[in-house]
C-alpha cells in the first residue's frame, strides 16, 4: 500500500501537497522552507498535479492570497518560515476568525535580529495563541502524514481552523530520509474534497465574510473560535485513529518514549526528541529510568493528558529551542501549567538550547540527565544547553 | 450605451441603510461600477470606510458575495480569488462565470496595499481594481497619504506657522499603474458616473487587469456642506486638478477637456483643508499649485497626442 522513497522533509511535505493536490497554492519563497513550493511547483510545471499556483510577491501577499482563495472556496495553501512568518502575522492572526481551515507548512527557523537562517522555533512559538493549531514534526515521516492529520481536522465542521504543522528547518526539511509514502488513491480518499457550506464563488448565495464587529459582537466570536479550538483536541483523535488505519503509525497528543517506571523525563519537541531518544536507550541500558516525552499536539494544548503523564515521573527537564524573553519558555511554560492542579508534582528544570541552529550532542543530553538525576534543580530559572561562557 | 436611467434602475450591490456620511460619494461609485458588469461580482475591499460603514456585525449592506481580510491586501485576496476561481471552473466545481473587484481608499492603495497592487497588476490576474479617492485617511480622521495633494492639511501633516501643509504632489497611481502595462487603466470622478459606467465596463471587458481611480470628494474632512460633493468632484476636472482619461492598452484618451480651465482657487475655496492656502503668506503656494497642474495637464496632452504606448 506505501513504497519508501528517500526524502527531504521539504520534499515530504510537497509529496503531501502533491497527494493532497489543493485547488490553489500560493508560493513565496523563505529559507529553508523554499523546497517545499519549489518542489511543489516542478510538480504543477510537469502537469503531475492541476493545482493553480500564485508565486506572490510577499509573505504578506502568500497569505493573503490564501485566505482568498480558501475564503472562495478553493483548498489553498501556503507554507513559510521564520522573517516570512513574522511579515504574515498580520493575515495569520486574521485567519481564525474568518473559520478558513487553511494547512500551512512551517519549516521553524531562528527569528532576526541577528539574521540566522537556521532551526530554532522562535517563529512559531510566537505564533502560538492566535488560534492556529499547531502539530509538530519530528522527522520526515512525520512532516509528511501530519499534513493529512492537519487537513481533515481543519476541515472538520466542528473545528474549521488553520493549521501549521511544523518541522525543523533544514535538520528535517533538508535531511534526506526513508519516508513511507502512502498510494495517491488512498490519500485522494482519506482527504476528499473540501465542501464548504458558505464560499465566494457561490454566487447564487451571496456571503459576506470579514465584517467589522464592534464590543456587541467581538468577544462572542472570539468564544466560537475557542470552542472550535476545544473541539480540535477530540478530532484530533477521532482523525487520528482513522490515519492509524491506513498508515499503521499512531497520533497521539504526545509520545512516551520508554516511560515506563522512569524518574527522569525530558520533554523537547521535534527533531530533537530523535536525538534524546538515542540517549535515552543508552541510559537505559546502563540501568538508568529515565524517558521522553515529545509534545506533537503543541495547539490545543493537552493540558490535562500530559499532567496526567507527567505526574508519573519524578523529575522533569523541559528543553525549549526559544525563548520567551522575561517569562518562561514557552514549552515549559505549557508543562508548568499542566502540573498546577495536581497535588503531586514532579521537580521541574528548564533548559534552552539549539537557538540559531546551534547543534544539540548526545553527551549534552546525556549531561542533562544526569542533572536531572542529581536533583541539583531550580524550577525558577531556565539553564542553557551548549552555551559559551 | 447605457443610459443613466437605465444605469440607476438595476439592481444595486449595496442595500440602503449602510452607514456612510450624508453626502459620500462611496455608494454612487460601488452602484456605478457593479452595476457595469454583465456577470456576477465578488467583491475584496480593503479596510476603508466602505468596508467599515457596510458591515457592522451582525448586518451587511452586501447583496453579492464581499470579503474584507485587512488594510494592504485586497489585490493580493483579489488575486487568490481569482485563482481559485479558475482552479474550481477548471476541475468542474463550480458553473458560474464571475467578475472580480477590489475596492481600497487611498491609505489601503497608493500607500499600505502599493505591493499587493503591484504583484497582482505584475503577475496579470484578471480582476479590476478600484480606488475611491478621497486623497486621505479619512476613515480614521484625515491624515496625509500619497493621494494627499500639495498644500493639503492634514492631522499629521498640519498647516502651521511653519508648515503650509503637505510640501509633496500626490503620487500619480494611475499611470504607475498603466506602467504595469495592463489592459485599461483610467481616472474617473463621483460627479460623471456615466463617464465611470463607461470605463468600469471596459475594466470589467479586459483581459488581464484593469485599474481605476475614481475621485471621491469627502465631505467631513474635506469638511464642506455635504450637498457640495458632486460640486466639488465637477470643479476637480474643470480646474485639471483631477483630469478624466483613460489608458486603454497603453495608449492615452483624455474623457474630458474644459473649454476654459478653472482656476485652481475654485476648487480650493471652501474646503477647510485648503482654508489656510487663502492667507496672504501662502499665495506661493496657489500659484504653485496652478503651474504644476497646467504643466501636468500639458503633459498629458502631449501623451495623447503622442498616443506612444504606455
Amino acid at each position: 500500500m506505501s513504497v519508501t522513497k528517500p526524502l527531504t522533509g521539504a520534499q515530504a511535505t510537497a509529496e503531501a501537497m502533491r497527494q493532497i493536490n489543493p485547488d490553489v497554492v500560493v508560493a513565496y519563497p523563505i529559507t529553508p522552507q523554499t523546497p517545499v513550493v519549489e518542489f511543489f511547483s516542478e510538480f504543477v510545471a510537469n502537469g503531475i498535479v492541476d493545482t493553480e499556483t500564485i508565486p506572490v510577491e510577499s509573505e504578506h501577499s502568500a497569505m493573503s492570497a490564501t485566505v482568498g482563495a480558501a475564503a472562495a472556496g478553493a483548498r489553498a495553501m501556503c507554507a513559510t518560515s521564520s522573517q516570512g512568518l513574522a511579515l504574515m502575522w498580520e493575515v495569520v492572526a486574521a485567519t481564525p476568525g474568518l473559520r478558513l481551515p487553511i494547512v500551512m507548512p512551517v519549516v521553524n527557523r531562528a527569528l532576526s535580529a541577528p539574521i540566522n537562517i537556521h532551526c530554532d522555533h522562535s517563529d512559531s512559538m510566537g505564533a502560538a495563541t492566535i488560534g492556529w493549531m499547531q502539530i509538530f514534526s519530528e522527522n520526515a515521516q512525520e512532516a509528511y502524514e501530519n499534513m493529512f492529520l492537519a487537513l481533515k481536522i481543519a476541515e472538520h465542521p466542528d473545528v474549521l481552523l488553520p493549521a501549521m504543522v511544523l518541522q525543523d528547518g533544514f535538520i528535517t526539511s533538508h535531511g534526506v530520509e526513508n519516508v513511507k509514502v502512502l498510494g495517491d488513491g488512498i490519500v485522494k480518499a482519506f482527504v476528499g474534497d473540501r465542501n464548504p457550506d458558505r464560499y465566494l464563488l457561490d454566487v447564487k448565495h451571496p456571503y459576506t465574510i470579514g465584517p467589522l464587529a464592534l464590543p456587541d459582537y467581538y468577544f462572542e466570536i472570539k468564544r466560537q473560535q475557542e470552542e472550535a479550538m476545544i473541539n480540535a483536541k477530540r478530532v484530533y483523535l477521532e482523525v487520528g485513529n482513522e490515519l492509524s488505519r491506513l498508515t499503521g503509525n499512531k497520533y497521539p497528543y504526545f509520545e512516551e518514549y520508554r516511560t515506563d517506571g522512569a524518574e527522569a523525563v525530558i520533554v523537547v519537541l521535534s527533531s530533537a526528541a530523535g536525538t534524546a531518544k538515542d540517549v535515552v536507550d543508552e541510559l537505559r541500558n546502563e540501568g538508568k529510568k529515565v524517558g521522553l516525552i515529545k509534545p506533537i499536539l503543541f495547539r490545543p494544548f493537552p493540558y490535562k493528558e500530559m499532567r496526567e503523564a507527567l505526574v508519573k515521573f519524578a523529575v522533569v527537564g523541559v528543553l525549549d529551542r526559544s525563548m520567551s524573553f522575561g517569562s518562561y519558555d514557552p514549552l515549559y511554560a505549557d508543562i508548568r501549567n499542566s502540573l498546577f492542579e495536581s497535588e503531586r508534582k514532579p521537580k521541574l528544570q528548564s533548559y534552552v538550547f539549539g537557538l540559531g541552529g546551534r547543534d544539540i550532542f548526545k553527551s549534552e543530553i546525556r549531561q542533562v540527565f544526569n542533572e536531572l538525576l542529581s536533583g541539583n534543580l531550580d524550577s525558577e530559572h531556565h539553564k542553557y544547553i551548549g552555551l559559551r561562557g | 450605451m447605457a443610459t443613466i436611467q437605465e444605469i440607476v434602475s438595476r439592481e444595486t450591490p449595496l442595500a440602503p441603510g449602510h452607514r456612510m456620511c450624508a453626502g459620500c460619494g462611496i455608494s454612487p461609485i460601488v452602484n456605478t461600477v457593479v452595476a457595469a458588469s454583465d456577470k456576477p461580482v465578488i467583491i475584496a475591499n480593503a479596510t476603508s470606510c466602505l468596508e467599515v460603514t457596510t458591515t457592522i456585525y451582525p448586518f451587511s449592506a452586501w447583496k453579492i458575495p464581499w470579503v474584507h481580510l485587512t488594510f494592504e491586501n485586497a489585490a493580493a485576496v483579489a488575486s487568490g480569488i481569482e485563482t481559485a476561481y479558475k482552479s474550481l471552473k477548471k476541475r468542474g466545481k463550480i458553473t458560474d462565470d464571475v467578475n472580480i473587484l477590489a475596492f481600497g481608499g487611498d491609505g489601503g492603495t497608493y500607500d499600505i496595499g502599493f505591493q499587493a497592487l503591484s504583484g497582482a497588476l505584475e503577475r496579470g490576474h484578471k480582476f479590476m481594481y478600484v480606488v475611491y479617492d478621497n486623497e486621505g485617511y479619512m476613515n480614521t480622521g484625515n491624515q496625509r497619504s500619497g493621494a494627499t495633494p500639495f498644500g493639503a492639511s492634514t492631522t499629521t501633516v498640519p498647516a502651521g506657522t511653519h508648515s503650509f501643509g503637505k510640501p509633496q504632489w500626490r503620487k500619480n497611481i494611475v499611470e504607475i499603474a498603466a506602467a504595469h502595462r495592463i489592459p485599461f487603466t483610467a481616472q474617473a470622478a463621483v460627479h460623471n458616473l456615466l463617464d465611470l459606467y463607461n470605463k468600469a465596463k471596459k475594466g470589467f471587458g479586459a483581459d488581464g487587469p484593469a485599474f481605476m481611480a475614481v475621485l471621491q470628494p469627502c465631505t467631513t474632512n474635506w469638511h464642506y456642506d455635504s450637498e457640495l460633493t458632486i460640486a466639488y468632484s465637477r470643479l476637480a476636472s474643470e480646474t485639471n486638478f483631477w483630469p478624466l482619461y483613460e489608458v486603454e492598452n497603453g495608449k492615452v484618451h483624455i474623457n474630458y477637456k474644459p473649454k476654459e480651465r478653472k482656476p485652481i482657487e475654485e476648487f480650493l475655496k471652501g474646503q477647510r483643508r485648503f482654508k489656510h492656502l487663502f492667507k496672504p503668506e501662502n499665495k506661493h503656494v496657489i500659484e504653485e499649485m496652478q503651474k504644476m497642474i497646467d504643466e501636468e495637464w500639458e503633459r498629458l496632452l502631449q501623451l495623447e497626442a503622442a498616443q506612444v504606448r504606455f
